[in-house]
């Protein structure tokens, strides 16, 4: 090959270099793009489509299997358990989202202004809870969460007060949006960190020049700067809001009568489908729940990048 | 940190060189810009509070791991009991039932093995693969793993599990590894961070040099998407380290359980009536299932943090 990359650059190749160029790029970028679409195909492809196909049917007693069309989402959409999963879900991403990603969103520009004293310290901190299984933060928080023996019966011991149950069913709610904030805030105050991380810093200075002080370069500069980051995390803070599962689920054993089998969506699920053995239904639940969180994750991202233009 | 310190310092050169701000400029600058800031104490005190949040939680942990039951429920929570109680804690975690905390452990060590390792080879091949050639349906691809990343993980574990079970997969390793190799979000960084780090020009000199396009990939590629790979690795492996309700709908047998099931169904068995309570042992285990995945994230912080700036950039 005596090739200068030279002339390679200012003539174009011939036709027929050009078509066998582009036979080996479809060859190879699926040769190394294959194994992970086969897979994907297999664990998310096949599920939602076999998911789909046993929403339009109903095990019966008697008579077995038939085809019912759509009888299980108009059942869904009337079923008074699943919306008051969902109305759970929805309060749930009504207050602990905004709180969650407020925090985040503030202790990365802290961090990222420089001013911190030991900031690699907080970075990492502050991402730890992340690390730690969803398990072991509602197990922990749990037995926080105690009245008797918990964290809550010694402040109540110690200073003469009365807290209130956290575990109480008005309280719940909160004290999970407590566990998943506790859990996450480092994490997406890692996602907002790393996108400040490589806004140009000219940008700032010519801010600073034009007169803005440290606030208004944060608004005008740095929060529009990072927006894509904003949106990403908003959707999967929703996506995960709709999801919930594990923390309650954990929680159950120790507050059995403030979260009931259909606290969550989620939750009604799977006692639908591995308690009671109805996996059309239980089926049908989660495609409505998966249709309404697409919805909403995309509605946000039209949002989120309609403002930009 | 001299990794962040150099680019910082770099960084704070570039702009504040001649080049880009005029000189007599500099000198009439305010005492603290986002050029040239000044630790602050009370911003400092601030962000504390959110870092006691944090922390606390994970202090009692560190703390109620020495006590022993009787200590657990008589002392105060923040602070040590009478007797330190530590190891033996641990020993008797690794013992309890035939020590069969050690064999979650083994299991779960397996799942990450096999299933981060696996979704970490698929997302870098994929991810190169999507940034570096264009191949018909590549955008397809990108379109529907992206989208496929909005549906809720239970509209998937119906059926998932339904369809494991017709192929003889539910209650075995397999279940859980195999829905585990797929990382959306690895392939998306790794693919936006392989647009940045392999520059077109390197491939096409290779090429040029006559080397195989696999080739290529293992010897220039590579080496130059590490840092994207470690952090697609780490953050699979707690995916898979602190996955809990993929094994929850497809594993029944105990001996194939994760840590986390098995921490669970120790909560469980204090629950019921005529249950032993192990809350020392559930207490030592959380301690034991989180202290790895918290050494390596220390350990190897330096690369995955620059992967996830890097893949931040497109966003």
């Amino acid at each position: 090959m005596t090739l200068l990359p030279t002339a390679a650059k200012t003539a174009p190749p011939p036709r027929p270099r050009a078509n066998a160029r582009s036979r080996m790029n479809t060859l190879v970028g699926w040769g190394f793009a294959g194994p992970f679409v086969a897979v994907f195909a297999l664990v998310f492809l096949a599920p939602i489509g076999y998911s789909v196909y046993l929403t339009l049917f109903r095990d019966r007693l008697v008579g077995g299997r038939s085809f019912v069309g759509l009888d299980n989402y108009v059942q869904a959409l009337t079923d008074p358990r699943f919306w008051d999963g969902f109305s759970n879900v929805a309060l749930f991403l009504a207050v602990q989202v905004p709180i969650m990603l407020g925090i985040s969103l503030l202790v990365a520009l802290a961090i990222d202004s420089g001013r911190l004293y030991g900031t690699s310290f907080f970075r990492i901190a502050i991402f730890l809870p992340y690390a730690v299984p969803a398990v072991v933060a509602s197990l922990l928080w749990g037995f926080m969460y105690g009245t008797r023996f918990g964290l809550v019966g010694n402040i109540n011991d110690a200073f003469g007060v009365s807290l209130p149950n956290p575990l109480s069913p008005s309280l719940v709610l909160a004290s999970i949006g407590n566990i998943v904030t506790w859990e996450f805030v480092g994490y997406n105050m890692l996602i907002f960190y790393a996108a400040l991380r490589v806004v140009p810093r000219s940008l700032y200075e010519a801010a600073a020049i034009d007169g803005a002080g440290e606030w208004r370069i944060v608004l005008s500069v740095k929060l529009p700067a990072i927006r894509g980051a904003l949106v990403i995390a908003t959707i999967f803070s929703i996506i995960g809001s709709f999801q919930l599962f594990n923390e309650p689920s954990i929680l159950q054993k120790l507050a059995p009568n403030a979260i009931t089998n259909d606290f969550t969506p989620n939750l009604y699920t799977y006692s639908l489908s591995f308690a009671g053995q109805q996996h059309n239904y239980a089926a049908t639940v989660a495609i409505v729940m998966g249709v309404i969180t697409a919805i909403i994750a995309y509605a946000v991202q039209l949002r989120g990048m309609r403002k930009k233009g | 940190m001299t990794a962040t310190a150099t680019t910082d310092h770099v960084r704070r050169a570039a702009a504040t060189s001649p080049a880009a701000a005029p000189p007599q400029r500099t000198s009439r600058r305010r005492p603290s810009t986002p050029l040239n800031p000044r630790r602050s104490v009370p911003l400092t005190l601030v962000t504390g509070l959110v870092l006691v949040y944090t922390l606390l939680p994970l202090g009692w942990l560190v703390i109620n791991s020495t006590k022993n039951q009787r200590d657990l429920v008589t002392s105060f929570g923040l602070w040590f009991g009478e007797d330190v109680n530590f190891w033996d804690n641990v020993s008797r975690t690794l013992t309890y039932d035939d020590g069969v905390f050690v064999r979650w452990l083994l299991n779960t060590l397996f799942y990450v093995l096999a299933g981060a390792g696996g979704a970490t080879v698929l997302a870098v091949l994929g991810g190169y693969a999507l940034a570096k050639y264009d191949f018909p349906g590549r955008k397809a691809v990108f379109a529907v793993v992206i989208g496929a990343v909005a549906i809720p993980g239970t509209a998937l574990a119906v059926p998932t599990f339904l369809m494991f079970s017709g192929m003889g997969l539910t209650n075995t390793p397999w279940a859980v590894i195999i829905p585990s190799l797929i990382s959306p979000f690895g392939l998306y960084l790794m693919w936006v961070f392989a647009s940045e780090a392999v520059p077109d020009e390197l491939l096409e000199a290779a090429r040029i040099d006559g080397s195989g396009e696999l080739r290529t990939f293992f010897r220039i590629a590579l080496p130059l998407l590490m840092p994207g790979t470690i952090t697609v690795l780490l953050f699979s492996m707690v995916a898979t380290w602190n996955n809990y309700f993929l094994p929850l709908i497809m594993i029944k047998d105990p001996d194939w359980y994760p840590l986390t099931l098995g921490l669970n169904a120790w909560n469980a068995q204090a629950q019921t009536a005529g249950g032993e309570a192990v809350f020392d042992l559930i207490i030592t285990g959380s301690l034991l299932t989180i202290a790895p995945i918290v050494v390596i994230f220390l350990l190897l912080q330096r690369y995955w943090q620059s992967g996830l700036s890097a893949g931040s950039v497109k966003e």
